[in-house]
């Protein structure tokens, strides 16, 4: 079973089984279960309130599950702190950009990648002489085209630069799982499309779960699409045959173009 | 990486390099040549208690400025650090410690540092307002120990000892003032270059991070209760250093060194001088002990003036005074200062108008809380008014009142033209972005 194979030799690289979580008497998430193999892109679609955002909490240990299994690469990491997570080597991002404000970008990125280069709470040395951590920082700003930006505070950013960034903080760690939360939100349609292919390019090669209210965005993007209503994973399966899954036309794909108005139309 | 060879540029940063080089051998010869220029007596020893408020406000910075912890206890620190250095000064003149006086100071830096992982640890769990509030709890609680151990604290007279106790080494015994003050400005400079060093290392940049966003530290791999716990303790041992330079300067700790009203002023300067930029406490510290030393010369009303000075600088110039001389030479930088110089010069003759007129209001009313005891007449700055007359009173209003609506005005005028300015300094530099 996969809970006993060293990390690398991991089936899934995540997986969840009959996760809970309730808040109160209310419970969110109801029995989820779901597994995903390494260097697969999966899009988690579901109507609002359906436990998307919550899911992905319990995922990086910002919240603990009620009940359940959650296993990166076959190891348990509920109960874990998110920095206890995040070194196990799973990164997130936040729909509401999340960043290190008064800071420039490049010590943004630079930031995210101190802890995984093994620099820790080092106060012995200098950043300056850092020389892995500076060219990774680089190298992340030039990916995400941020490079003509690179002593700006990240409070003074442009809204599509903030989201760019707060990409690249959850990339620049060299994280083999990462987790996007809306990661086009708010965002106008061409810059969503230059943004797909900016995705596609910084986890190449890792494994990506993202949560998106676009379908473009995820009939584009995703290998396989878990489709979450009422905290629970209905189908979880290729595109094609979500989108003919009369169970998810149902509960969800068929409302879906009034809710992607709707959501339109309150920028959200 | 073993594998690179040197052709890549190195990180280190920008032309402040040379800069940094020029400022540092500045502020040395400061350090240097300042007891030469006030020679007096009086003048060195404020000299010295400027360079222990120095390394005092800075690590207060560490915490405030760097680590966004709003301290109310850093006294407990620099206080209790200056009770064991003193302990220590001695026990080392008894010849029970066999410790040289030059090296004091680092005995209260290892007693700040002890305290605050002990203390520290408690503290540091919570951030923002619960943090805020325990370091104010423990600051209380150490304020009454105080008052409970007198083995310890000395009871109401304190703790004494005897720098020149130790054998003099190469004609050096402390005894005099101006050596203590060399010893104490090498703390100082060595403090300072310490703590700056800290601010460029992996640690000083993520409790920036910390600062910023504790949600998204955790997410990158770091506990911020792990962060702010080792800050604090840096701060703690820096701290503990000016602590023991307090201790070395004055020979004696007394309840007062942990008290309240010491970690309010390290706030209210620290905020004064600048917590946003580094060096910005280093001119609060100066200010404290100049306010301290000369202003409660001149008046009784000193931490009036105190408190209205800190009320004005929330209100219209949170960065404090380092922010106002970075935002100056920011607009200098793109040629633009030359204008203001005018406005300055309004700005400031009217302000003066305004600090005139209340000044005297406050010393009356101050000289009416005296009582009659000793006339009704009082001398201000060579005029003389009287409490008991309508027109001292109304010429005291009527300056407060033009000074005031002069003030605003010129200040409203002001503000236009320097948010004007920054909106060219904010197209230049974009267009400067895009020719890149």
């Amino acid at each position: 079973m996969s809970t006993a194979s060293p990390a690398g030799a991991a089936e899934y690289a995540i997986e969840l089984r009959d996760v809970r979580k309730s808040f109160g008497k209310t419970q969110i998430i109801r029995g989820a279960h779901l597994a995903v193999r390494p260097g697969e892109r999966v899009a988690i679609i579901g109507p609002n309130g359906a436990g998307k955002s919550t899911l992905f909490n319990l995922i990086s240990g910002r919240f603990g599950s009620t009940s359940g299994d959650i296993l990166l690469h076959g190891r348990k990491i509920d109960g874990l702190k998110p920095y206890e997570v995040t070194r196990l080597g799973l990164a997130r991002s936040f729909q509401v950009s999340n960043l290190f404000t008064r800071l420039s970008v490049f010590e943004n990125l630079r930031c995210a990648v101190l802890w995984s280069l093994g620099y820790k709470y080092a106060f012995w040395k200098f950043l300056a002489d850092l020389r892995d951590a500076n060219d990774r920082a680089e190298e992340v700003m030039k990916m995400l085209k941020l490079d003509k930006r690179r002593d700006v505070q990240a409070m003074n950013l442009t809204y599509a630069e903030q989201r760019a960034l707060e990409i690249g903080i959850t990339i620049a760690g060299g994280a083999s799982v990462i987790l996007l939360d809306e990661p086009t939100a708010g965002m106008s349609r061409s810059e969503t499309a230059r943004f797909v292919n900016l995705i596609r390019d910084v986890t190449a090669g890792k494994t990506l779960l993202t949560v998106e209210h676009d379908m473009g965005v995820v009939f584009g993007l995703a290998d396989r699409i878990a489709v979450l209503v009422y905290g629970e994973v209905i189908a979880f399966d290729t595109p094609e045959r979500v989108r003919a899954n009369e169970r998810v036309q149902e509960a969800y794909l068929g409302s879906v173009l009034a809710d992607q108005q709707a959501a339109h139309a309150g920028g959200h | 990486m073993a594998h690179s060879h040197d052709t890549r540029p190195r990180y280190r940063f920008k032309p402040w390099n040379v800069g940094r080089w020029v400022i540092w051998s500045l502020f040395a010869l400061v350090l240097l040549v300042a007891p030469m220029v006030f020679s007096a007596g009086f003048a060195v020893s404020l000299l010295s208690q400027m360079g222990i408020a120095i390394v005092a406000c800075l690590s207060y910075n560490v915490l405030l400025g760097q680590g966004g912890m709003l301290s109310f206890g850093h006294s407990v620190y620099t206080g209790l650090a200056s009770f064991v250095a003193i302990h220590a000064l001695v026990a080392a003149g008894a010849g029970t410690l066999p410790l040289p006086v030059s090296l004091i100071p680092l005995v209260g830096g290892l007693a700040g540092a002890a305290f605050a992982v002990v203390l520290g640890f408690v503290t540091t769990k919570k951030a923002g307002t619960p943090f805020a509030m325990i370091t104010l709890g423990i600051g209380e609680l150490v304020f009454a120990m105080s008052l409970m151990v007198p083995e310890f604290f000395g009871g109401e007279g304190g703790v004494s000892g005897n720098r020149a106790a130790g054998k003099p080494f190469m004609g050096i015994s402390f005894g005099p003032q101006i050596q203590v003050y060399y010893l104490l400005a090498a703390y100082t400079f060595v403090c300072t270059a310490a703590m700056f060093a800290f601010t460029r290392t992996p640690l000083g940049r993520i409790l920036n991070a910390v600062r910023d966003n504790p949600e998204r530290v955790e997410f990158i791999g770091y506990s911020t209760q792990r962060v702010r716990y080792i800050a604090f303790i840096v701060a703690g041992f820096f701290a503990g250093i000016a602590g023991g330079m307090y201790a070395l300067n004055f020979e004696i700790a007394t309840a007062e060194v942990v008290g309240a009203a010491r970690s309010g002023a390290y706030l209210l300067f620290t905020f004064l001088g600048g917590a946003i930029f580094f060096f910005g406490p280093v001119i609060g510290a100066v200010l404290m002990v100049l306010a301290g030393a000369l202003l409660s010369e001149f008046t009784k009303a000193w931490l009036l003036y105190l408190g209205l000075v800190f009320l004005f600088m929330v209100m219209f110039a949170p960065g404090g005074i380092a922010s106002l001389i970075m935002m100056n030479l920011r607009v200098a930088a793109f040629g633009k200062l030359r204008p203001f110089l005018a406005s300055y010069l309004a700005l400031f003759g009217t302000g003066v108008a305004f600090l005139l007129g209340s000044a005297a209001l406050i010393e009356m009313v101050y000289h009416l809380q005296l009582g009659e005891t000793i006339g009704s007449e009082l001398n201000f700055l060579g005029a003389t008014l009287d409490i008991n007359s309508f027109d001292s009173w109304f010429g005291a209003c009527f300056v407060l009142l033009v000074g005031a609506v002069m003030f605003e005005m010129t200040r409203r005028q002001f503000v236009r033209e320097w948010d004007h300015a920054q909106e060219e300094i904010e197209r230049e530099i974009k267009r400067r972005e895009a020719a890149i």
